[in-house]
C-alpha cells in the first residue's frame, strides 16, 4: 500500500454519511443526522450493493484498498469508521 | 400474433394510467396540453447537440427525481427508470390500488424499452475509460439494463407475478399491453404495462441518427411532418406511460375502480424481408386486431397513426389504413407531432390519449401539418375535432419491421 497518496488521515462519521448520501442516497424514513453510529446498515436501508458502492468511493477518495471482509464484517457505521481508521493509521505508520 | 380471438369470456380493462411526457407528468396536465395541440418540441438541452446534424427533441423539462422518489432509488436509477417509477406510482393511485393489498403473485409488470438506461450507462462508461474500472458505480450492474424498468417497478410495487420486458422499438409499447392481456387471461389479478424511453445523450443520439430516419430540420414547426410532402423524418422525445390492466370481473368486485376503457383487440405482425416485393405487415396487423376485437372497420371512430414522418413509411401507412377503411373513411391523427416519437414509450402514451378521446369526445390534432396533406386520409389537423369516440385503433411500428395494433373500446 506504500506509494498511494493518502489525502486525509482521519475518517469520521461525517465523512461516511456524506459518502453514503453521494453514492447510495438515503431511504425514506431514515435520517442520517440522527445518531446512527450503532444502527445496523441493513436497518438503515443499505444492502450489500449499496455498501459495495460506498466501499468503492472510500477507496478512491482515501487512496486505500479494502478487503471484502472489511465491508461485510462492519455491520454498523461505528464499526466501519473504526475499520477505515485502522487502515489509514497503518498506512501512516508504515 | 394474437393467440386468442374475439368472444373471449373475460374482458381486460384499463383502470389506471400514469404518464411522464414532454406534455407533463400527470394525465390531466398531459391532456390539457394535448387536446389543444400545444407544441413541446424544441432544441435539445440535455447535452451539447451542436456537433450533430439533428438538434430538436421533445424533452421533459423541470423533472427532478428527488422530488418524487426516495434518495436510495434516485442514486441507483437512470432517468428513464425514474420517469417509469413516477408514472407507475400515479397509475396505481389512479387505479385506486395499493399494490401491497393484493397477492404478490397475482401482480405482474410488463414494460417495453428500445434502448436502456443510456444516461446512467454512458456516464459510467466515460468513467471506465477516463478514470478506470474502480470508478464505475456498483449500480452499473443493473441500472442500464433494458429490463430495469420492469424490475424496479416490480420491486417497488411488491409484484412477484409474471414480469417481463418486450423490445420492438416503437411497436414494443403495444406488445407490452398485448402480453399483459394474455397474462390476465391466464389468471393474473393485475398487470401494470407500458413503456418508457429516455436516451437523449450523445450515444443515444448517434444511435438514432444511424437509422437515417431522424429529421435534421432545425425548425420546431417544420421538423416532423408526417403524411406531408415536405416530411423528412421524425423528432425523438422522451417519456412514456404505464397502464393498470385488470380482469373486468375483479374490477367490478372491488367497486372503487374507474374503468377507463377495454383493451378489446391486439395484434402484432412482422414485415416481409426487404426487397421481397410483398406487402408490409401493418395492414394485416390492423385487420387481425379488429378481428380480435370483433369490430368491423366501420366501427372504428379514430385511428392514432404511427406517423413515422418519412415518405416511404408514411406511404405504407396510408396504404394500410386506406386499404382497411377506404379513402377518408375514418379520422386519423398523430398527436405525437407535439412531443416527438418516444420509441417504446410512444404507443402507450397514444393509448392514454385514445382513452381521453373516448372519455371527452375529442380527437386531438396532428400539428404543423397543413390540411392539404395526405388527401387519402381524413387527417385531423390544426385543431381538435369533437366526435363521439367509442372505439379507437392505435398503431405502432418499430424499426426492423415490427407492426402492432390495439383496439380500445368504451366501457359503460
Amino acid at each position: 500500500m506504500k506509494g498511494l497518496i493518502v489525502s486525509k488521515h482521519e475518517f469520521t462519521i461525517k465523512d461516511l454519511k456524506r459518502i453514503l448520501l453521494e453514492g447510495a442516497g438515503a431511504d425514506e424514513g431514515v435520517d442520517l443526522d440522527d445518531d446512527i453510529l450503532d444502527t445496523d446498515f441493513e436497518e438503515l436501508g443499505y444492502e450489500s450493493l449499496a455498501l459495495l458502492e460506498t466501499g468503492g468511493r472510500i477507496e478512491r477518495e482515501y487512496g486505500i484498498t479494502l478487503d471484502d471482509d472489511v465491508i461485510t464484517d462492519s455491520r454498523t457505521p461505528r464499526a466501519l469508521v473504526a475499520a477505515i481508521n485502522a487502515i489509514l493509521q497503518a498506512l501512516v505508520e508504515a | 400474433m394474437t393467440v386468442t380471438g374475439g368472444g373471449h369470456s373475460t374482458r381486460t380493462v384499463i383502470t389506471g394510467m400514469g404518464l411522464a411526457t414532454p406534455h407533463g407528468l400527470g394525465v390531466e396536465e398531459f391532456w390539457a396540453a394535448t387536446r389543444i395541440g400545444k407544441n413541446a418540441i424544441g432544441p435539445v438541452t440535455r447535452f451539447d447537440v451542436s456537433a450533430y446534424p439533428a438538434g430538436l427533441a421533445g424533452e421533459i423539462h423541470g423533472f427532478r427525481a428527488e422530488d418524487h422518489l426516495p434518495g436510495r432509488l434516485v442514486a441507483q436509477t437512470d432517468r428513464m427508470t425514474q420517469l417509469a417509477l413516477v408514472a407507475a406510482d400515479r397509475a396505481f393511485r389512479d387505479a385506486d390500488v395499493a399494490p401491497g393489498d393484493l397477492p404478490a403473485y397475482g401482480i405482474g409488470v410488463v414494460t417495453a424499452v428500445g434502448s436502456g438506461g443510456f444516461e446512467f450507462g454512458e456516464r459510467e462508461l466515460r468513467k471506465l475509460w477516463s478514470l478506470g474500472a474502480n470508478h464505475v458505480s456498483a449500480y452499473q450492474s443493473f441500472a442500464w439494463f433494458p429490463t430495469v424498468n420492469t424490475g424496479q417497478i416490480a420491486i417497488r410495487s411488491g409484484s412477484r407475478g409474471p414480469n417481463g420486458v418486450l423490445i420492438g422499438d416503437q411497436a414494443g409499447g403495444l406488445d407490452a399491453l398485448g402480453q399483459a392481456r394474455r397474462q390476465i387471461r391466464r389468471g393474473s389479478r393485475l398487470i401494470a404495462a407500458g413503456g418508457f424511453e429516455s436516451s437523449l445523450t450523445p450515444l443515444g443520439w448517434a444511435a438514432r441518427l444511424s437509422t437515417g430516419l431522424m429529421s435534421t430540420c432545425d425548425d420546431p414547426g417544420r421538423a416532423y411532418l408526417p403524411f406531408h410532402p415536405a416530411c423528412r423524418g421524425y423528432v425523438p422525445g422522451e417519456g412514456g406511460a404505464l397502464l393498470i390492466l385488470e380482469d373486468e370481473r375483479s374490477v367490478r368486485a372491488r367497486e372503487a375502480a374507474t374503468i377507463h376503457a377495454e383493451l378489446a383487440g391486439y395484434s402484432a405482425t412482422l414485415d416481409p424481408r426487404p426487397g421481397s416485393g410483398r406487402e408490409p405487415g401493418l395492414r394485416r396487423a390492423i385487420e387481425l386486431a379488429l378481428a380480435d376485437a370483433g369490430t368491423a372497420p366501420a366501427g372504428v371512430d379514430v385511428v392514432f397513426a404511427d406517423a413515422a414522418g418519412t415518405p416511404e413509411l408514411d406511404a405504407a401507412e396510408v396504404r394500410a389504413i386506406v386499404g382497411v377503411f377506404g379513402p377518408r373513411a375514418v379520422p386519423v391523427t398523430a398527436p405525437k407531432t407535439m412531443i416527438g416519437r418516444l420509441l417504446a414509450g410512444g404507443a402507450p402514451v397514444d393509448v392514454v390519449t385514445a382513452v381521453m378521446a373516448i372519455r371527452e369526445g375529442l380527437i386531438p390534432p396532428t400539428i404543423n401539418v397543413e390540411p392539404t396533406a395526405a388527401r387519402e386520409l381524413d387527417l385531423v389537423v390544426g385543431r381538435p375535432r369533437t366526435a363521439s369516440v367509442r372505439t379507437a385503433l392505435v398503431l405502432a411500428r418499430g424499426h426492423g419491421g415490427f407492426n402492432s395494433a390495439v383496439v380500445l373500446r368504451a366501457v359503460d
